[in-house]
């Protein structure tokens, strides 16, 4: 009986043995990578904080077949970058490409930096001239002396 | 700096960020511009969900205002928007036509038996390429197509009643105008 459940339980231990690797999904490493590096730039719009590399959604996944088709059909990235956004306009793109819609979005957060650096220049420069802006009174003056103890000056 | 100032300009610039966060409350994330808006429709070739042996091509309905109805009977939301289709169909006022996106042609045949069908045809795009070439990406879509086969208009999510009222309905007859 004990052997009988020992072999049943080294049966079980090995069963892990028969498990498949996940197949990858195209032979060639070098395309592999070039498909995955063009999924990952892509927004998949059905969940859109997620690229189609990282979606299991299944437009993700059609999306991701598209690209390993195209690569294989020889399409450079910059093209089938293009056809994502013939389909799914600039939306597609994580990274959006600089026009004149997009000007704000690229160049708001320098400005925002700009308008950051001038106020606090002029800040600080007031902050600097405050101190002296007011030319001391005569009593003040004559207090300042008594308390260096010596003669008022001028 | 006076003591106005120091209160007023933080205060406008917090107003300013309000308005445009309140602003972006109102819009869906969802709601995508087409690119399509004002281009041809995507040629396409697909056998007809009831008649496989038969193709359709958006060729077919050039000279007509149509709609392209993109749906699937795993789709809930299309549901949704099924009886507003079924009164358009009864109202004639254009050919609808199906895209029976990645879908069991069975399932789909059973689908409109159970729920009407308002379609002029459906035709099968079951691996889901003509849904990309139409840049496809929430069913139900629908795509208004003009006479000379451009896409003018294109509904995402549902048809409502008031998208078909006041969108939908006055575009299709301005079209058949012209």
């Amino acid at each position: 009986m004990t052997r009988l459940l020992v072999a049943l339980l080294l049966a079980a231990a090995a069963l892990p043995a028969f498990a498949k690797d996940a197949q990858p999904t195209d032979q060639d490493p070098v395309a592999a990578g070039r498909a995955v590096r063009l999924a990952e730039q892509l927004r998949c719009l059905v969940c859109q904080n997620q690229s189609i590399a990282e979606s299991n959604a299944e437009l993700a996944v059609d999306l991701r077949r598209q690209i390993s088709e195209q690569i294989a059909a020889g399409r450079s990235d910059g093209e089938i970058v293009d056809f994502m956004v013939q389909r799914y306009g600039d939306f597609v793109l994580y990274r959006p490409p600089f026009k004149a819609a997009t000007l704000l979005l690229w160049l708001g957060p320098a400005l925002l930096l700009l308008a950051g650096l001038w106020a606090l220049a002029r800040a600080l420069r007031r902050r600097g001239r405050a101190p002296d802006e007011r030319p001391l009174s005569e009593a003040e003056r004559a207090r300042a002396a008594r308390l260096l103890g010596g003669e008022p000056p001028g | 700096m006076n003591r106005f100032a120091l209160f007023a300009i933080p205060l406008a610039v917090f107003a300013v960020i309000v308005a445009f966060l309140f602003a972006g409350l109102g819009l869906n994330p969802r709601e995508v511009p087409s690119p399509f808006i004002g281009k041809p429709a995507p040629a396409f070739q697909l056998a007809q969900l009831h008649a496989p042996e038969r193709a359709f091509t958006q060729k077919d309905l050039l000279g007509q205002v149509w709609l392209l109805n993109v749906w699937a009977s795993w789709c809930i939301s299309c549901r949704d928007e099924h009886p507003l289709l079924v009164e358009f169909a009864r109202t004639k006022a254009a050919p609808l036509v199906g895209l029976n996106y990645k879908d069991k042609p069975e399932e789909a045949k059973a689908w409109l038996k159970r729920f009407g069908d308002p379609y002029q045809l459906s035709v099968s795009d079951r691996d889901g390429r003509v849904g990309i070439d139409y840049g496809v990406y929430g069913v139900p879509e629908t795509f208004v197509i003009d006479r000379a086969g451009v896409i003018r208009y294109k509904h995402i999510g549902p048809i409502t009643p008031e998208a078909l009222e006041r969108k939908i309905l006055p575009l299709v007859r301005e079209l058949q105008k012209s």
